[in-house]
């Protein structure tokens, strides 16, 4: 145990919610000390490679839950590490959806012409960009001339991927060897860190207690850099003001540790969880009949064949996007890849005759790997997802050194979910299947349930205590001074990728929290412009406490 | 390669063979191969390495394969009951079950609603790693040395640097019109 050290505010967690409020408080002149549980790696350190311990499963967390399962990042950077980097502005009917609650999942205070100004910042910031046909692979390319066969609309998605760096490697999931995907380690966190802000790696977050004079104590383990599992050292941090943005899976957790200590925590703290409606489809494409009937051709007389090829997902169906259709009845479809692995184990082979996810006719398909197109469905799912009591340390039990924990969410998702995913599916299968295009099925949920990779609203924002462990300043209902800027706060799924709208939250939560700092005697101003979107190097050594 | 957590004794092995074998099939590694029932062409996950995977130290199932191989053979035996299929004396339960009944067990064990669910769609997941993605080597390695998996899969190579890069990667023209309700910057309205 060290002495405990004091700063003006703590963060916890450095994806989208933890990086931009760390650079705008540290350019204001706060002292900010990020704190992340993974570990700090950039470009060269994310190798192309599959192996257990590379950066394929260092800077991952998957965490198994009763009924839903959570793909996260873990390392410095998060979520934006790991993501595939699409970033559509979320529909103006999502702000107004009222799910199973029956009354408005939104606070009042936020619509999207509220929050277009902070899409704006956050896009100039990254940056992200319009994509054009051009850019799109062949993936998506195929995906659009399918809903066109079929009488549908499909746009290229704006991303935050730098095309003149991007090789199309399709390794991005597991980070940007070539600093092509404009993670958050190329602009806020880079420009954080040339403000004085500290940010410290393989630092896991276990609760916050009051230190009696209106600051915080966080509490922390440090975890070794190879096996997660071994805790190196404990420590504390004193700060006036903390934000918590460990993301929705931990975010939770760490509340619901800290309960006794803070004195209680408000009701919706782990409840609401949304999974954003996540659901996924694999297409086996008949190469003769994208020739024939779509008429694709990639120069050398192979139609398709481009599974591997890409950039994630660069294509989307926004047909479903309708605000005049009912709730539950809308959704998006994008184009996906999803390397080996992570990607192949639940994808089902259609008419099986014996189990549809191993076995024979697996390996049949799995032989036709290089014809596979992955749709992702984001529908309105019912926030039914609950966490249970907290594990001893951190969000979850480790299971492996790295990648592989057991939580406590439980998820049953209610007949409406249910209803969704069933038209979406049959949305794909209308589209896709089409005069014999492709056989496609949607990934089993007999064998793990629900999985997401876009955990929402596990301590959301919100006009009703009951429902919302937040105020629409996103600060901790009874609890003064803590924040939650992360997906956690976003009230519900959004139909489309979320990391654009977490981060236009987060944005927007800032002259809030600088306003708290100072009501708290921290020195500090709000500060508007953009960060240097240039990379920094990482210390050689992480910094320890 | 891998550290490896545990030595496995030869019933281990070649139960744990047999059951990745049920998830990715494969063909026989010579005549008196047991373990693998030859149920496909080609390497399977055997032949890929799931053990390999399932005694490291990374992994995180070592600690377990006892118990897990007990217990499949325990099951193994139940089910030859019911099923009324003889089991060969001298040969692990699971190694003895001709392979469509393997099949049969191997479903009932991971279906939902199974009380072990969990620790067989674990094991099975170490299967089907080890086929398609070759994790108990550095990919550029394991496709060099033909990774049964990863060959058959398609995957491709990597440029000489141990990099890809898909220079072609687009039919580069439009495929399909955009929303009609588009917003200037690209999004949904």
């Amino acid at each position: 145990m060290t002495p405990t050290e004091s700063t003006d505010v703590v963060v916890i967690g450095s994806g989208f919610g933890g990086s931009i409020p760390a650079y705008r408080l540290a350019a204001g002149g706060a002292r900010v000390v990020i704190l992340e549980r993974g570990p700090w790696l950039t470009g060269a350190d994310f190798d192309h490679d599959l192996k257990f311990g590379s950066a394929s499963t260092r800077v991952f967390e998957f965490t198994m839950g009763d009924g839903m399962n959570v793909l996260g990042g873990n390392c410095v950077g998060g979520g934006s590490v790991v993501y595939f980097a699409a970033m559509p502005r979320a529909p103006r009917f999502t702000f107004e959806r009222q799910g199973l609650l029956g009354r408005p999942l939104w606070p009042r205070s936020v619509t999207r012409d509220v929050l277009d100004p902070w899409y704006d910042m956050v896009a100039e910031s990254l940056p992200i960009t319009r994509s054009e046909w051009e850019d799109v692979t062949y993936s998506g390319g195929l995906f659009a001339a399918a809903c066109a066969h079929a009488g549908r609309t499909a746009n290229p998605v704006p991303t935050a991927v730098d095309p003149a760096r991007c090789t199309n490697c399709n390794w991005m999931m597991s980070g940007c060897r070539f600093d092509a995907k404009r993670s958050l380690l190329l602009n806020y966190i880079p420009a954080a860190v040339s403000h004085g802000a500290r940010v410290r790696p393989l630092h896991e977050v276990q609760h916050i207690a009051p230190t009696g004079d209106g600051g915080y104590r966080v509490h922390y383990n440090t975890v070794d850099e190879v096996d997660y599992r071994v805790v190196t050292g404990t420590g504390t941090i004193d700060a006036r003001i903390v934000i918590v943005a460990a993301g929705a899976a931990a975010t939770p957790v760490i509340l619901q540790r800290s309960q006794e200590a803070l004195g209680g925590i408000p009701e919706a703290v782990g409840r609401h969880f949304s999974g954003n409606g996540e659901r996924l489809n694999t297409a086996v494409i008949d190469e003769a009949k994208a020739r024939d009937v779509l008429g694709l051709d990639r120069g050398d007389g192979v139609a398709y064949e481009g599974y591997q090829v890409g950039k994630g997902p660069v294509c989307a169906s926004w047909d479903r996007l309708d605000p005049d259709l009912p709730e539950f009845s809308r959704h998006s479809l994008e184009q996906l890849y999803f390397p080996p692995g992570f990607g192949t184990i639940l994808a089902q082979v259609r008419d099986a005759t014996g189990p549809s996810w191993f076995g024979v006719e697996k390996k049949e398909m799995l032989r036709r790997w290089r014809s596979w197109l992955t749709i992702f469905i984001m529908s309105e799912d019912g926030n039914e997802g609950v966490f249970g009591p907290p594990p001893e340390t951190g969000n979850a039990d480790r299971i492996a050194q790295q990648m592989l924990s057991r939580g406590a969410l439980r998820y049953r998702p209610s007949e409406q979910t249910r209803a969704g995913w069933a038209r979406a599916d049959a949305d794909i299968r209308d589209i896709l299947e089409r005069d014999g295009l492709a056989r496609v099925m949607p990934w089993t949920d007999e064998v793990i349930g629900a999985y997401t990779v876009h955990p929402l609203a596990s301590c959301r924002i919100g006009d009703d205590p009951a429902t919302s462990a937040l105020d629409d300043r996103h600060e901790l209902r009874g609890h003064p001074g803590i924040f939650v800027t992360d997906g956690s706060a976003v009230p519900a799924g959004l139909t489309v990728n979320p990391a654009f709208t977490i981060a236009a939250l987060a944005e927007r939560a800032v002259p809030g929290i600088v306003q708290a700092a100072l009501d708290r005697g921290v020195p500090v101003r709000y500060v508007d412009a953009p960060p240097r979107s240039a990379p920094e190097p990482r210390p050689t050594t992480p910094a320890v406490a | 390669m891998l550290d490896v957590a545990v030595e496995l004794t030869p019933i281990e092995l070649m139960t744990l063979e047999a059951y990745a074998d049920t998830i990715i099939p494969g063909e026989r590694r010579g005549a008196g191969d047991l373990a693998v029932a030859g149920a496909a062409d080609g390497g399977g996950a055997v032949a890929s390495g799931a053990v390999d995977l399932m005694v490291s130290v990374e992994g995180g199932l070592a600690g377990m394969l006892d118990t897990l191989v007990t217990g499949l053979n325990d099951h193994a035996v139940e089910y030859a009951g019911r099923a009324g299929v003889r089991l060969e004396p001298g040969v692990p339960p699971f190694v003895a079950l001709p392979f469509p009944h393997r099949t049969a067990l191997v479903q009932a064990l991971t279906a939902a609603g199974h009380p072990e669910q969990d620790l067989w769609v674990s094991l099975a997941m170490f299967s089907v790693m080890a086929w398609d993605t070759g994790a108990a080597e550095h990919t550029v390695d394991a496709l060099a040395a033909g990774h049964p998996g990863l060959i058959q899969m398609g995957f491709a190579r990597p440029d000489p640097d141990g990099l890809w890069r898909f220079p072609d990667f687009s039919y580069r023209r439009a495929l399909a019109t955009p929303h009609p309700h588009t917003a200037a910057t690209g999004d949904p309205a």
